[in-house]
């Protein structure tokens, strides 16, 4: 029964295994509220097997790209992306860090160009095991609890 | 590499081969120069010095390396009288300016204000300092110095001493020294040790690398002692700043320990950490070193400019 009150789509995105809360800042990373753009069908909070709860994000009319998809791997790096064709699963991929962030993350320099000038700030990805990130603007390193805080 | 139209903005956008490259062209000019006291490789190219921080040798040496390649030079010295005061953003200046000149030269307080200039302009940028992130084309004059002195820099025992946290320019040189077979030693107070992520940087790239803060104990070892400035204005806090002020002081009587052919830098200015007494000994190197930045300087342009 569960599975009935987030409603099946025939065509679009499913992206599943979001972890809970994390599916408004998903929907606005991927720009999803853009009015051209499919409806949305959000569910929060839905029991999980993988994760205990979950958020699910379905975009009807849509087909996201691995690449577009993957710009939300830093919020939610445990969800599972579904592309769906007629009513069937055509394509299935994990999100991944991507080598460069971009516009997502805010850089926790406070002298650096990128919060004081019209740029989007930009991050390449020095490791992914631990994360590191380094400022494509100011080169200043930044790790996880940096990263999470300015997300 | 195809050096026309390059942006110079991080020593860490440099392999060893480029640095080489720069200090082999640099040392053809010294030598034109020395022959024919100028050169004119830039006739009727402008160069654009825009600069919203204070210097006196970056600017000036920019100014009189592109004088010496038969070019010529706009700009500022202080964001005073331009539209920056106005409230002019830094893209527009940029926009506009390249408009005027061939190639433009920034100092600007803010890091990555050098990177995102050169996104913005299609004719090359040249960093000469942004805010405490880098000074690239300081760190390929120190490399010129040491080279030109010593005739190489693989085999040196180089000293970084004083402000290794917050100076920008021991940062970059240390990673360009990374790319030679040298032996590093750190000497700081405990309060500006040079950041743990370089120094692991630098041993992960098989550095050897000393942390001390024992100056006296650690001169007989060295090749090279590169001495820096505590930076008051760089402190977040003027208590933090009190607690280090005149650390260290590089005099006659401490220098009487060092190897003979060992040399003093500085990237200047100095404040009290040499005595100018050791100005007049075999061991300074500062003055030769502010030489330096001419070649340097005259090999960046004239390749960005694709006129060497």
């Amino acid at each position: 029964m569960s599975e009935l009150k987030v409603e099946v789509i025939p065509d679009g995105t499913v992206i599943d295994h979001i972890p809970v809360g994390k599916w408004l800042k998903v929907v606005e990373i991927l720009g999803l509220t853009n009015p051209n753009g499919g409806t949305l069908l959000i569910a929060s909070n839905v029991p999980s097997k993988k994760l205990g709860r979950k958020d699910i994000v379905k975009v009807e009319g849509r087909y996201l790209s691995e690449e577009e998809v993957n710009k939300i791997a830093l919020v939610a790096p445990s969800a599972t992306v579904n592309i769906v064709k007629d009513y069937k699963i055509v394509e299935k991929f994990k999100v991944a860090i991507p080598d460069e962030i971009v516009g997502i993350l805010k850089c926790p320099n406070p002298n650096c160009v990128s919060n004081h000038e019209y740029t989007k700030p930009r991050f390449r990805v020095e490791s992914r095991e631990p994360l590191k990130l380094r400022c494509h603007y100011c080169e200043r390193t930044i790790e996880w609890d940096e990263i999470l805080g300015n997300l | 590499m195809d050096w026309k139209g390059r942006d110079v903005i991080s020593i860490r956008d440099f392999s060893k081969e480029d640095i080489e490259f720069v200090l082999g062209v640099a040392e053809r000019l010294e030598k034109e120069l020395k022959e024919k006291g100028s050169l004119d490789y830039a006739r009727g190219k402008i160069l654009a010095t825009l600069f919203f921080e204070p210097s006196t040798r970056t600017r000036l040496s920019f100014e009189s390396a592109m004088h010496r390649l038969g070019g010529s030079v706009i700009g500022f010295s202080s964001t005073l009288g331009t539209s920056v005061m106005k409230g002019e953003n830094l893209a527009d200046t940029i926009r506009t300016v390249e408009q005027y000149s061939d190639v433009i030269v920034i100092r600007h307080p803010m890091e990555g204000a050098a990177r995102l200039a050169a996104e913005l302009a299609e004719i090359p940028v040249i960093n000469a300092g942004d805010g405490s992130n880098q000074h690239p084309t300081q760190t390929l004059l120190d490399l010129y110095t040491i080279r030109r002195t010593f005739g190489k820099i693989d085999g040196l025992k180089i000293g970084l001493l004083g402000d290794l946290k917050y100076g920008r320019t021991v940062h970059s040189l240390a990673e360009a020294l990374a790319f030679y077979d040298v032996e590093l030693y750190l000497i700081s107070p405990e309060l500006l040790r040079m950041p743990k992520h370089i120094v692991e940087e630098l041993r992960e790239r098989g550095v050897k690398v000393h942390e001390t803060t024992n100056l006296e104990g650690t001169i007989p070892e060295l090749d090279v002692l590169y001495v820096t400035r505590i930076q008051k204005e760089r402190f977040p806090d003027e208590e933090e700043y009190l607690k280090v002020k005149g650390s260290y002081q590089v005099n006659c009587e401490l220098l009487k320990n060092a190897r003979e052919g060992m040399k003093v830098m500085h990237p200047l200015p100095r404040v009290d950490e040499i005595h100018p007494e050791v100005d007049k000994s075999e061991h300074a190197l500062y003055f030769r070193q502010v030489f330096s930045g001419i070649p340097v300087r005259m090999a960046l342009l004239g390749l960005t400019l694709g006129v060497l």
